[in-house]
């Protein structure tokens, strides 16, 4: 019970990380039906603006951690807004009417780039960091098993939840939300009634850059350790839960983050840790095969 | 709108302001882009890590990007004489400097004037200079091109269709060439390996393009064939010592299995979600090769790989008690580029064999099946092709060759790991096939040599080689979005070419 307990939680830290990558996925798709597969990137970028955000931190000698916690924040999320802003502009805007295997091309030869040009301009070696919280409550003591609840847990579940709150105000009640969503529906009608197309969907790839940056931080606290790779299989595990939660659906994305680390992190536990990659791929191919829809996504109907 | 945006550039009044404006915006860009990751770059010291500063290669290309974005600008506007005057002295001296200090005082102070510190970056920069007075010196002795992107990507297709065309005489040339490139005076070993690693990518660039441009289907994962082929000829060999010859059919046969096995599941899903769940498929056999230790030797691969023989005739300077090998046999002298000549052979054969069935499939109604899938599914159902068995035979049959490039990679190299087969594998050849053209046979040769060969040559540039391999990938789909010799004629009409002209009259 114990055991079953502390996997719960842990898995639902991980899901939380993944949960915000995925809303990244899901919120590009949804308005231009691509996979954004620089995204895992765009995380990956993230975690290493935080992790350079922190070392200067140190070298300017700010050591209270709250304040440097928010300032690696705020950083993180400006400077990686950019690059979500930038890998749009340059690579996928002059693309948009074109056959969707180009996109998808370009893509991944954008996350090739990306994943170089950070190995080639922080090297290629890991890069670990201290943690900088820790502690936290004993829930319970069953027998010789002691379940944690880490500080640093639930620093990461009640920042998520923040970001949720947020991020469903900004899309229900803003007007780059109502924006957002005409965009969704359909982008042609959208620019015949005036909403700016290209603003929104520049707007929507920084959105979904903050987010990540965000889950590349809480990455490099919960784990400790980050190099220029963690993108590719973080990306993977996220897509997977944008398509497990329904694709375009964005309660669907954090259902389906928090579903995926959940698995995983049980896989790990109850299983073995080896194929733990394997599970995540595994749901992928069973979700698309008997439920290509997702948990809560809509039914895309084929017109001929 | 469209005409709006295209309105021709006429060298009326600039406003500064809204020119700095511009500028000043792609400036900062490029500052926040590269102060974190730039500027500060983490250093390993012992107990942790360190930051190293590097601010001026950060003020260099904002800078760089300022005044770059300026001459776009002023060169949109019309005003092409200032931007040649600048940027022409500017890369001349800056190709100066760099050869000067590079070939004969690679120790002077004289290094501190560049303005960045790495070399290739340098060079980029000149380059880049270099194209823009180019431009600008253009646009000066011609009047202002008035095509629009519509017309100039027509202008492509007329190419690509000549390029095909002439691929019918192009194509015997480039095989004659292929042919003789182990005879000519430059082939060293060098040239060799380079010339067997792009053939190595054209066959299989030529077998995924069974899959993804005659049907349609978008694998990510083709690589796990490759690797099923590896591995079988691998294990087969070192545990039975079964024979290339014997191994090669097999792999195959084992690789089109795999290829079975995952269509089957895939079969209703489309575009987007296939490349997922193939790429998906492709990972799970790395990690399984990973990971089952027992059977695959994990992580640390299978060595000892037995290499091919020449019918039997081994290519060894002292072959075993009893045997032959093969320069006794020929009377020749032994020479270690033989076996290297020989695998040359070898792919170049196993390549033209995917070419030519290729080829003639497409004229069968299997092959045309394919191309009809690719085009509308809805439509092929209801004429009566079964797409499940359609969409089977074509991811068995590009799987198939996949086995057979992975046997000849097992052989060549004489060791596999499951490092030899990650998702960028995948990608490279996708990339391949995309690049030139879906469908276009001669085009995955073109974006063979220029993806995998000519990065080839810059070995000395190792850390910037993957960099510029998907910048490239990036370019030249914004360029040219549907490959690079994309033309799609039908394979058969319904009124063949002449009797249609003779009708219309």
């Amino acid at each position: 019970m114990g055991y079953f307990l502390q996997q719960l939680i842990n898995g639902a830290t991980l899901g939380m990380i993944y949960g915000l990558i995925a809303i990244g996925y899901t919120m590009v798709y949804g308005i231009i039906g691509m996979i954004n597969f620089a995204h895992g990137e765009i995380f990956m970028i993230g975690a290493f603006i935080s992790i350079i955000t922190f070392l200067t931190l140190g070298l300017v000698g700010m050591g209270w951690v709250p304040l440097a916690l928010l300032v690696m924040l705020l950083t993180t999320m400006l400077l990686t807004s950019v690059y979500g802003w930038a890998l749009e502009r340059l690579a996928y805007r002059p693309l948009r009417h074109s056959p969707r295997l180009a996109a998808l091309i370009t893509a991944i030869g954008m996350s090739i780039f990306l994943q170089n040009y950070v190995q080639l301009v922080q090297g290629a070696r890991v890069k670990p960091m201290q943690p900088l919280i820790s502690g936290g409550f004993r829930l319970l003591k069953g027998g010789d098993f002691v379940v944690n609840l880490s500080y640093l847990q639930i620093l990461i579940i009640l920042l998520t939840v923040v970001l949720m709150i947020v991020f469903t105000l900004m899309i229900n009640r803003t007007a780059f939300g109502r924006a957002q969503r005409a965009c969704q529906q359909d982008l042609g009608m959208a620019a015949l009634i005036g909403v700016d197309v290209d603003r929104t969907i520049s707007l929507t790839f920084v959105t979904g850059a903050t987010l990540a940056s965000v889950a590349g931080l809480m990455f490099l606290l919960n784990y400790g350790v980050i190099d220029f790779y963690i993108g590719f299989l973080a990306g993977i595990k996220a897509f997977t839960a944008a398509v497990l939660g329904g694709i375009g659906s964005l309660p669907g994305a954090m259902l389906g983050g928090l579903l995926i680390g959940l698995i995983e992190s049980f896989w790990s536990a109850y299983f073995t840790v080896e194929y733990k990659d394997v599970a995540a791929y595994t749901i992928l191919v069973l979700v698309l095969i008997f439920r290509p829809t997702g948990l809560l996504g809509k039914p895309d109907i084929e017109k001929v | 709108m469209a005409v709006l945006a295209e309105a021709k550039p006429v060298a009326g009044r600039l406003d500064p302001a809204l020119l700095l404006k511009e500028a000043g915006a792609i400036a900062g860009i490029v500052f926040a882009l590269t102060i974190a990751l730039v500027g500060l770059r983490t250093k390993d010291v012992p107990g942790g890590l360190d930051i190293v500063t590097r601010f001026s290669d950060v003020f260099a290309a904002t800078i760089v990007a300022f005044c770059g974005r300026l001459g776009l600008i002023l060169l949109r506007e019309g005003r092409a004489l200032p931007v040649l005057l600048v940027s022409l002295p500017f890369a001349l001296a800056l190709m100066a400097l760099l050869l000067y200090v590079q070939l004969w005082a690679p120790h002077a102070g004289l290094g501190h004037y560049l303005p960045f510190d790495s070399t290739v970056v340098n060079w980029c920069l000149a380059i880049f200079a270099l194209i823009l007075a180019g431009r600008a010196a253009w646009s000066l002795w011609h009047a202002a091109s008035t095509k629009s992107a519509k017309e100039r990507e027509q202008t492509m297709d007329r190419v690509a269709v000549g390029v095909q065309k002439a691929a019918t005489l192009l194509g015997p040339l480039l095989l004659a060439f292929a042919i003789v490139l182990p005879f000519l005076p430059f082939a060293d070993r060098r040239i060799l390996d380079i010339a067997i690693l792009v053939a190595t990518y054209i066959m299989l660039g030529w077998g995924l393009n069974i899959v993804v441009g005659l049907a349609g289907l978008l694998d990510l994962g083709y690589v796990a064939f490759y690797a099923v082929g590896a591995y079988s000829y691998a294990l087969l060999a070192t545990h039975f010592g079964v024979s290339f010859w014997i191994c090669l059919p097999f792999a195959g046969i084992m690789a089109a299995f795999a290829g079975i096995l995952l269509g089957f599941p895939v079969l209703r899903l489309r575009g987007d979600y296939l490349a997922i769940v193939t790429l998906g498929f492709g990972e799970m056999v790395r990690i399984i090769l990973l990971n089952w230790y027992k059977f695959t030797n994990g992580p640390d691969g299978i060595s000892g790989i037995p290499r091919p023989s020449f019918f039997g005739l081994p290519f060894t300077a002292n072959p075993p008690e009893g045997t032959q090998s093969f320069h006794d046999f020929f009377g020749l002298e032994y020479a270690p580029i033989d076996r290297i000549i020989f695998l040359y052979y070898l792919i170049l054969a196993l390549g033209l064999v995917t070419n030519l069935f290729t080829l003639r499939i497409r004229k069968l109604p299997v092959g045309r099946a394919w191309e009809a899938l690719r085009e509308d599914e809805t439509a092929c159902r209801s004429l009566g092709i079964n797409p499940r068995n359609t969409k089977l035979t074509a991811f068995a049959i590009g799987a198939m060759f996949g086995g057979f490039g992975g046997s000849f990679f097992a052989t060549r190299q004489g060791f596999i790991s499951p490092e030899s087969f990650t998702f960028i594998e995948s990608a490279i050849i996708l990339a391949v096939v995309v690049l030139g053209g879906m469908g276009s046979q001669i085009g995955v040769v073109f974006a063979a040599i220029l993806l995998i060969g000519l990065p080839e040559f810059f070995r000395e540039l190792q850390q910037y080689r993957m960099l510029a391999f998907g910048a490239a990938m990036v370019t030249i789909m914004i360029w040219r979005p549907s490959g690079l010799l994309a033309h799609r004629e039908p394979t058969i009409r319904l009124f063949p070419k002449e009797a249609a002209r003779a009708s219309r009259k």
